[in-house]
């Protein structure tokens, strides 16, 4: 944010809601596709997120206390008094992976006093480590609660040696008192983008995976780009009827017209998480299909 | 007949109604003088008391403060949805109390309510303080303290500016430029009374006042200049201290957290700031009153006008309360009035009534006069007052943490540990004691306003007594 910006272009500095033709023209915007019907909670995408992005393990006891630092968590829910009703309660349980929502319209960028969190031209919600002074006013004004703070130092204390040569070097180890959070594996990103560059192409479809999608045994999370409308994620989206910047969807609208006409056809299942708040968020997941007996 | 009494009443009776005697006219200046400097010199035993107990909460702050910054912030049981804690509720509360000395200083300055000059000086020390713990929070706080100029909009090479749009930034603004203007508005009103200082004391002392007093000799033109630039600094100060609280309010107002997003909340920061530190110059009065023998410039009629102010405004802050839980409650917001039914029932329910029965019921004790003259009761009506406004910023804080959008994350049995509560225990210790430094320090009864009031309070009677005798009596019919 210079000077320049300041005085000339105060206008751009705005935030805005997010513009149905705003990624027409760029190369890239990232965005994901969670199949819940595929997904058997199995936690192995989150293995993943550690080992891919240097999580600390904090340990039961800080577990415990609220101060776990998984960027993506597996959430469990049980319909109401289920978990009472059935012996063995986790058998009923559905699950759903949820990580950074990289919002078109964050909560936490604009609240932000330093600007350490913005919007990448990619489409992405960037954290810059550096600038952050941990006032963590973006985690109050996150909705999903998905920013991790780093309560200790956990540099010097997570991985005693020689556990830190396992470290990913293409990652920060964030120091005592920044923010973090699911970055999209930006580290891939940057590889994928400079070496298609040299190539003077765009990054194919499938060329880079974040390391939950690619350990995803079911194949239940999708990641593409969206601003390349051959890609799966592309497809998915568009399958779905969910639209980037819209809100509410056609679909929900078209839903409320056949409930009052008094047809009941389900026809898509795809939505996003806490869409009234107008967050815009570039992850869409596709609802459970549970038969009635299981 | 009739018509000739009438006129007669009319031109007579409200012109020479003598107030209510709020200080004794007859006291002489030199008296004055006397009794205010003695406070500088040997207060009561009470006053060291005070004063080491404070200290000894501030170390204690202090050792705690050092353990969280060298282990980090989760030795403070902050946790994930819980960022912010206690901390953030006690810089409210802080804030708050920042806001009376200027209601005192300024606002009553500008409406010429005359009760106010024995008792503005200190409520104006109390401000500043109070600004300068609130603004330790802020620090206390931060993941990377060490970096908080980020912050301030200073001109780097990098180019490199604040989020503009981030009320954290408005906040450190206004914070710091209202800060400066209370500190400065403190000092210039203490120059005259410097001056005396200078004039009575010896050695070091006298230097240390020479310097402070900046060359003050009370010729018609300083007074003329420093009338013109008391009153040009008390207009400049008003507008600030509104906007500092209301500020504060945009941080809770500005994000889209339930509980928090409400528009109702500058008005009802700025009321509850201003309840909050009236209570607080009551307490502290009753301190100064006793510790340095103040009794016949602090004395009841005052501390009843005191009470009076306060009672209004927290029947302002009630119903700006009862405004806030109507929109809620009537608003189209499902998981704001859900948080809104979890204060009132949940785990804090406790908390939320505590406040909302010393905030609203317990101010009623002030509107019975044995009461409000009653000094023991006052002072503990008084501090009851200020933990209920306490638990207020507590309840806007805490319950929207435990209970915000997403249910995965709510965490409703959340309670701090004793480093917070160590660190908050010590901003207390450490107002406490930069406050007393100060009444020992400084002349914290205002000399030359005293004599004003005396003076003009003399003079009325004297001219009301003349007027009296030499006013031609109606005939007796």
């Amino acid at each position: 944010m210079s000077f320049d910006n300041l005085s000339s272009n105060w206008s751009k500095l705005r935030v805005k809601r997010p513009q149905p033709d705003q990624y027409k023209d760029a190369p890239y915007k990232w965005a994901m596709v969670i199949d819940l019907d595929a997904c058997t909670g199995c936690n192995a995408c989150t293995t993943a997120c550690y080992a891919e992005n240097n999580l600390p393990v904090v340990g039961k006891e800080r577990f415990l206390a609220g101060q776990a630092m998984h960027w993506l968590r597996i959430e469990r829910y049980w319909g109401e008094g289920e978990e009472l009703t059935q012996e063995f309660p986790e058998q009923g349980a559905e699950f759903l992976p949820m990580m950074c929502q990289q919002c078109e319209s964050a909560p936490c960028e604009i609240v932000c006093p330093v600007g350490a969190t913005h919007h990448t031209p990619d489409g992405l919600n960037s954290q810059v480590y550096n600038r952050c002074i941990g006032s963590r006013y973006c985690s109050a004004n996150c909705p999903y609660k998905v920013r991790y703070f780093n309560w200790f130092d956990y540099p010097t204390n997570a991985w005693p040696s020689p556990l830190e040569q396992q470290l990913n070097p293409d990652v920060t180890v964030r120091s005592k008192g920044v923010m973090e959070k699911c970055t999209f594996c930006v580290q891939r990103l940057t590889e994928a983008k400079s070496k298609a560059r040299t190539e003077g192409r765009i990054v194919n479809d499938g060329e880079v995976l974040t390391a939950c999608a690619q350990a995803c045994p079911s194949s239940a999370i999708h990641f593409g780009n969206l601003a390349d409308s051959s890609s799966k994620v592309a497809k998915m989206w568009n399958a779905q009827q969910v639209e980037l910047s819209a809100y509410p969807q056609k679909k929900d609208e078209q839903r409320e017209k056949d409930e009052q006409l008094g047809k009941n056809e389900e026809v898509v299942r795809g939505y996003r998480i806490l869409e009234d708040l107008r967050t815009y968020p570039s992850v869409v997941y596709l609802e459970r299909i549970r038969s009635a007996e299981v | 007949m009739n018509i000739h009494n009438e006129e007669q009443e009319v031109a007579t009776e409200p012109r020479f109604v003598i107030k209510p005697k709020d200080i004794n006219d007859e006291i002489s200046w030199a008296q004055i003088n006397e009794d205010v400097l003695r406070s500088l010199e040997r207060p009561r035993a009470l006053y060291w008391v005070i004063f080491f107990a404070s200290l000894g909460l501030f170390c204690w702050g202090v050792y705690c403060e050092i353990y969280q910054y060298n282990t980090g912030l989760g030795v403070a049981a902050l946790n994930n949805p819980q960022v912010w804690g206690l901390y953030i509720a006690t810089f409210i509360f802080w804030i708050g109390m920042s806001h009376s000395g200027t209601l005192l200083s300024a606002i009553l300055l500008i409406m010429h309510a005359d009760w106010r000059k024995p008792i503005y000086r200190f409520a104006e020390a109390m401000t500043t303080f109070s600004l300068m713990t609130a603004g330790l929070f802020v620090l206390v706080h931060l993941g990377r303290v060490w970096q908080f100029y980020y912050v301030v909009a200073y001109p780097s090479e990098r180019w490199t500016w604040p989020n503009f749009s981030s009320p954290l930034v408005w906040d450190a603004t206004a914070i710091g430029s209202y800060l400066t203007t209370s500190v400065i508005f403190l000092y210039f009103g203490m120059i005259p009374d410097l001056a005396i200082c200078r004039d009575k004391a010896t050695g070091v002392r006298r230097l240390f006042y020479r310097v402070l007093s900046v060359g003050w000799k009370g010729t018609d033109w300083q007074w003329a200049n420093f009338r013109v630039t008391y009153l040009t600094l008390a207009c400049l100060l008003i507008p600030l201290a509104v906007s500092v609280h209301s500020i504060v309010a945009t941080d809770f107002a500005v994000s889209q957290q339930p509980g928090w997003h409400t528009t109702s909340f500058p008005p009802y920061f700025v009321a509850g700031a201003l309840y909050s530190g009236c209570a607080a110059i009551i307490t502290l009065f009753i301190i100064l009153r006793y510790t340095f023998r103040f009794e016949q410039y602090m004395t009841i009629p005052i501390l009843e006008k005191l009470c009076k102010l306060t009672f209004a405004i927290s029947m302002v802050w009630t119903y700006l309360n009862m405004i806030e839980y109507a929109a809620v409650w009537y608003g189209t917001d499902p998981v704001a009035k859900q948080t809104l039914i979890f204060r009132a029932t949940g785990t804090y329910a406790g908390w939320w009534w505590a406040m909302n029965i010393l905030g609203s019921v317990v101010p009623f004790t002030l509107t019975f006069k044995a009461l409000r003259t009653h000094i023991p009761t006052m002072m503990v009506v008084s501090l009851l007052l200020n933990l209920g406004m306490w638990i207020e910023r507590f309840m806007i804080v805490t319950p929207t943490f435990a209970h915000g959008y997403y249910p995965w994350t709510w965490n409703d049995h959340w309670w701090p540990n004793w480093v917070q509560i160590g660190i908050i225990a010590g901003s207390f210790g450490w107002f406490t004691m930069l406050f007393m430094l100060f009444c020992k320090i400084f002349p914290s009864v205002s000399m030359y306003e005293v004599k004003e009031m005396v003076y003009h309070r003399s003079q009325a009677r004297k001219g009301a007594a003349l007027l009296a005798a030499s006013a031609p009596q109606p005939a007796k019919s």
